[in-house]
């Protein structure tokens, strides 16, 4: 299924879907995390409009001259998990990373009918090239923690998390559990 | 005498710092494409697809493997015969580092200080482990390690009568915490023995040693396979979205210990396990063997 973001009525996603989005992400990692948390505690707008925004996981590597950008896949979710119910309550839609969420982003995802997508850990060669415009849009003093805005085609996700709270690595690793030492 | 400049070092450093960041090395290459023909879960079939066709790109196109281009660890192995000249041999090392990454525009993943957090801007200092052997040449691993994974490690100090068993728990259970966040397929170095710290570097050199080859010790060998089966039970799959290939391969060293210990150490690592290694010999001041 394909994705324009900003994203509307996603609740018919279920875990496990593959789609592609089209259109515009915001990057945001650890650093810029504290950061924008800390503009909506002052009661202060994001430096982009928050209403159904995507935000991607990711630091990337620099881009070689000529080039849009370098490798460029998610990080490990987990870390903004104390900093991302924030965001939620301020619009934000969709996230894009890589592993498991805490029960309480779940709980938020659910509450503000959210979606919680994967990206392909450790494919950034592959993800960089579905990047075709990259464009500063706060905190250049963090190089690549910057918050950047991607216009991407075809980039490919798996809805992990859904907008019931359905987990795909739960669901999945439940399904394909053999036994053995640890749960024989 | 035999005399071997640190120039060199230096080249071999810089050489393998952009390499090992464009090229899987072969065992996991094969490792991978043989576990996407066994992966029983068809999204995970697709997974592995990808990240296959990840490497093909980054290695004809010289694009990073994973943006996460790692922490350099470096193992140095010098005769004891070897004398290094020219300029300091940690100094070299990071020069190596350095320019290879501003070179290939690699990210620049290193804070200077692990409190305040200020980005050194050229990735180094690499971690530098040495060894003196015997012997007259200077052997070189490089190996970027990423964090998603290296953040999954663990290292636990078990009683001598947890033996066996609870070692194998112990790995079980780090890897099942660890679940979908090191990008599995993972590949796992475990230390077993010596003392705290020793048992940490056993975990990280084990992550060294080609997934298809054996430790040397019939009982560690079969300990590394029974290991690989139990952590493909779990059911993490590709990516952590289920399926039945978790990890590619479990490498173990061990190494003597204390009538009252049994150190243990899990040295996660991901599908994207970078390393190369070379030896520099001694005629012409370090031309390679
Ligand atoms: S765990 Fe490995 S593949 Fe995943 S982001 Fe880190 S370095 Fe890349």
């Amino acid at each position: 299924m394909e994705l324009f973001p900003p994203l509307m009525a996603i609740e018919s996603l279920e875990c496990g879907d593959e789609v592609r989005f089209q259109g515009v992400v915001y990057t945001a990692r650890d650093a810029a995390h504290k950061r924008l948390v800390k503009l909506l505690e002052q009661g202060e707008e994001l430096p982009f409009p928050a209403k159904g925004a995507v935000i991607y996981y990711v630091g990337p590597c620099p881009a070689k001259p000529g080039e849009i950008v370098g490798s460029a896949g998610p990080t490990t979710s987990s870390r903004m998990d104390d900093l991302t119910l924030p965001l939620l309550e301020a619009g934000i839609k969709g996230m894009i990373g890589k592993g498991e969420r805490s029960e309480k982003v779940i709980t938020g995802i659910k509450k503000h009918k959210a979606v919680y997508f994967a990206a392909l850990g450790g494919a950034g060669a592959l993800l960089a090239r579905c990047i075709k415009h990259m464009e500063l849009i706060a905190y250049p003093e963090l190089g690549p923690e910057a918050v950047y805005k991607l216009e991407v085609v075809d980039f490919p996700a798996i809805v992990a998390i859904d907008a019931r709270g359905r987990s795909i690595y739960q669901e999945g690793r439940k399904q394909y559990q053999a036994g053995g030492m640890l749960h024989g | 005498m035999a005399l071997i400049s640190t120039r060199h070092i230096k080249e071999a450093v810089y050489d393998m710092c952009k390499n090992s960041n464009y090229n899987l090395p072969a065992d996991v290459s094969e490792a991978m494409l043989a576990a996407s023909r066994q992966e029983k879960s068809s999204l995970g079939k697709q997974v592995l697809a990808q990240l296959v066709e990840n490497s093909h790109l980054a290695r004809e196109q010289n694009i990073a493997l994973c943006q996460d281009t790692g922490m350099i660890v470096v193992f140095l192995e010098i005769g004891q015969e070897v004398s290094l000249t020219g300029q300091a041999i940690e100094e070299a090392i990071n020069e190596g580092v350095r320019s290879a990454y501003q070179d290939s525009f690699f990210r620049n993943s290193i804070v200077h200080d692990p409190l305040i957090r200020d980005n050194t801007n050229d990735n180094t200092p690499a971690v530098v482990h040495y060894k003196i052997v015997p012997g007259d040449t200077v052997k070189i691993v490089v190996s970027p390690k990423g964090f998603g994974s290296e953040n999954m490690s663990a290292l636990r100090m078990l009683k001598p009568s947890q033996g066996l068993d609870g070692v194998k728990a112990f790995v079980l259970e780090t890897i099942s915490t660890a679940g979908g966040n090191p990008c599995p397929p993972m590949i796992i170095g475990v230390g077993i023995g010596g003392t705290m710290e020793k048992v940490a570097l056993l975990a990280k050199e084990a992550l060294m040693r080609p997934i298809n080859q054996d430790h040397i010790l019939p009982h560690v060998a079969s300990l590394e396979h029974e290991l690989l089966a139990e952590i493909n039970k779990l059911g993490i799959g590709p990516q952590g979205f289920g399926g039945s290939v978790s990890a590619l391969g479990v490498n173990i060293e061990v190494y003597p210990t204390h009538i009252a210990g049994l150190p243990v150490a899990v040295n996660v690592s991901c599908h994207v396990t970078r390393h190369q290694q070379r030896i520099l010999a001694p005629k012409n001041g370090g031309d390679l063997l």
